[in-house]
């Protein structure tokens, strides 16, 4: 079976050049960069925006731009939908003809009476429908936005930074119906963000971007964590994620257990049910490393395992070390002084003290 | 009513009602396409052709209605086509006064439609491409109606200028009654006749009275419309 999205393309843009290629299968492949990387430019490119000066995208088999070929299907026909930064919705239509602008126009083989039901009760926008775009909170008009181009029923969904316009409760708000829409809507998702904490949460596939060039491209973890050793996604986000699920929870302690491949994590008490899946999120700069196994540390959680790889030292002194523990890679980072005091080096065992752990919520 | 106006005098206003409605949704469709040309088009001599579209804003009209005069007259070069391929005369029939404030009237119609159709913001338009609307979709049901208060001002300002249109009108057609006899040429007949002033005065208070109308109208309609389009 040929993957759900297929690009090599190259377009220059006055001094800038993008020269990208990858493909993904997965269900949200988040496209991840600095800004002005050329995420938007990509996105652009497999939404037809922008022609490209040369190359290929395919999507779901069809293809859409071929220059060798002479294929440059028009955006209309793409099928493919579109979640702008800003909501983009129409302000002469309510909301209601907003939602259902690109249905009218979607193939009637495809579409069926239901969809603006189930559209409404996925993202929440029942209450919304006969308001005017002008009415609506910033949250509210971006989760209408994706809904009408849910409702266009198309083949591939772009989203563009669709958070990066709101505030953070704003952005709590939507987070959840992001990730309702990629487990349960059926269509792939391709999501732009320069945000590490959206792409950990939301993304299957990683796709780095790093001056018009594609540096990276896997599952998210494994991607994740190279990402950090080479210490591309900025001093302060660095970190690991690991899936993890419920295990139980102590209510003396007011704790959660939570269980992972690297190990079982306490955390502080989550309203998720036992048997929940989540992930964990570590910031690099939260976790100690300890050459024998600690005896009198406050900390709660402690992993054994052995040192995978030791990063380049950075300009401000420090340096990043991926641990490997039961198979998942933990990021660490010392300060060079550590690094040389211990002698750490690749293969080492050593014991990961880790200061706090973040978790997902719903 | 009729007591108080001669059937002359209802017949320059009536008239008057006449030329400036049809002279306003007779270059509507025009005006629209110029509009859009000089908005969005990138082409060779545009600015030329914004210069000829301006031009009737900034001769005398006197010139502008010899212009006609020499080109539309029954022997001018596209007067005598009109006569031997459709039998239309414009030349001191009421459909030369149509012409006259048509040609006065359009630059100020496509002033007003160019500048609501630059304010529409492209964005929207990729959107609803992304959203399978092909070109001429994305024109009848996102630009269009996004620039409907700009269409609407410039219908009323071409309507008012037609409505007041003289120097071109009675130089192209002169000042028939009856024919081409609209409301400013009748009150300059009436300055020129003794005891003229009553009949000058009424017909100024009807034209002030349209002229009042068409603006509250058109005042109307753009609240209306904007109460739709609330900016986002």
């Amino acid at each position: 079976m040929s993957p759900v999205l297929e690009v090599a393309v190259q377009h220059r843009l006055g001094q800038f050049a993008l020269d990208a290629a990858f493909s993904s299968d997965g269900r949200l492949t988040a496209l991840f960069g600095r800004s002005g990387s050329g995420k938007t430019s990509l996105v652009n490119i497999i939404g037809g925006l922008i022609a490209p000066t040369q190359g290929r995208v395919v999507v779901d088999g069809q293809v859409l731009v071929d220059t060798h070929a002479g294929v440059l299907v028009p955006k209309h026909r793409r099928r493919i939908g579109y979640v702008f930064q800003e909501a983009r919705l129409f302000p002469h239509l309510s909301v209601r003809q907003n939602l259902l602008f690109g249905h009218w126009f979607a193939p009637r083989a495809a579409k069926a009476s239901s969809d603006l039901a189930g559209v409404l009760e996925l993202l929440g926008i029942g209450h919304l429908l006969e308001r005017r775009p002008g009415a609506l909170s910033g949250g509210e008009k971006q989760r209408v936005a994706i809904g009408r181009a849910l409702l266009s029923k198309p083949r591939l969904l772009l989203m563009d930074e669709p958070l990066a316009s709101l505030d953070e409760a704003r952005k709590a708000e939507i987070l959840p119906y992001i990730e309702r829409l990629r487990d349960e809507a059926g269509v792939p998702i391709v999501y732009v963000s320069h945000s590490v904490a959206e792409v950990a949460r939301l993304a299957t596939t990683l796709v780095t971007v790093d001056q018009g060039r594609v540096t990276a491209c896997g599952p998210m973890a494994s991607v994740m964590s190279q990402l950090d050793i080479a210490g591309i996604s900025g001093a302060a986000e660095a970190g690991s994620i690991f899936e993890a699920r419920v295990a139980g929870h102590d209510d003396a302690y007011s704790l959660t257990s939570l269980e992972t491949a690297a190990g079982t994590f306490q955390v502080a008490r989550s309203g998720l049910p036992v048997g929940a899946r989540t992930r964990v999120r570590i910031l690099a700069s939260d976790v100690l490393i300890s050459l024998g196994a600690p005896v009198g540390v406050s900390a709660l959680n402690i992993l054994p395992g052995t040192i995978a790889e030791i990063g380049q030292r950075h300009a401000g002194g420090a340096v990043e070390l991926l641990i490997d523990c039961g198979g998942e890679k933990l990021l660490a980072r010392l300060t060079a002084k550590s690094v040389d005091g211990l002698s750490l080096a690749k293969g080492r065992a050593v014991h990961a003290v880790i200061k706090s752990v973040s978790i997902d919520t719903p | 009513m009729s007591d108080w106006l001669s059937p002359e005098e209802w017949t320059a206003v009536r008239l008057s009602l006449i030329v400036a409605t049809t002279a306003m949704l007779a270059s509507l469709p025009l005006g629209l396409a110029v509009a859009w040309l000089l908005a969005r088009g990138r082409f060779w001599g545009k600015s030329i052709l914004d210069a000829i579209v301006h031009l009737p804003l900034i001769m005398p009209p006197v010139v502008t209605g010899y212009l006609l005069l020499i080109w539309f007259g029954r022997r001018g070069p596209v007067g005598q086509l009109l006569y031997d391929w459709f039998g239309i005369v414009l030349s001191f029939r009421w459909t030369g006064a149509v012409l006259a404030s048509a040609v006065m009237g359009f630059p100020l119609m496509v002033r007003a439609i160019r500048l609501s159709i630059e304010a529409v913001d492209r964005k929207l338009e990729d959107a609803a491409g992304t959203l399978g609307a092909n070109r001429a979709w994305v024109f009848l049901v996102v630009t269009l109606p996004l620039c409907l208060p700009g269409i609407l001002v410039g219908m009323i300002l071409c309507f008012a200028k037609a409505m007041g249109e003289f120097g071109a009108t009675i130089t192209f057609v002169s000042n028939i009654p009856g024919e081409t006899q609209t409301l400013p040429s009748a009150i300059y007949t009436f300055t020129q006749v003794p005891n003229g002033d009553a009949g000058a005065m009424r017909l100024t208070l009807i034209s002030i009275a349209i002229s009042v109308a068409a603006l509250f109208v058109s005042e109307w309609l753009a609240r209306l419309v904007g109460r739709r389009i609330s900016v986002e």
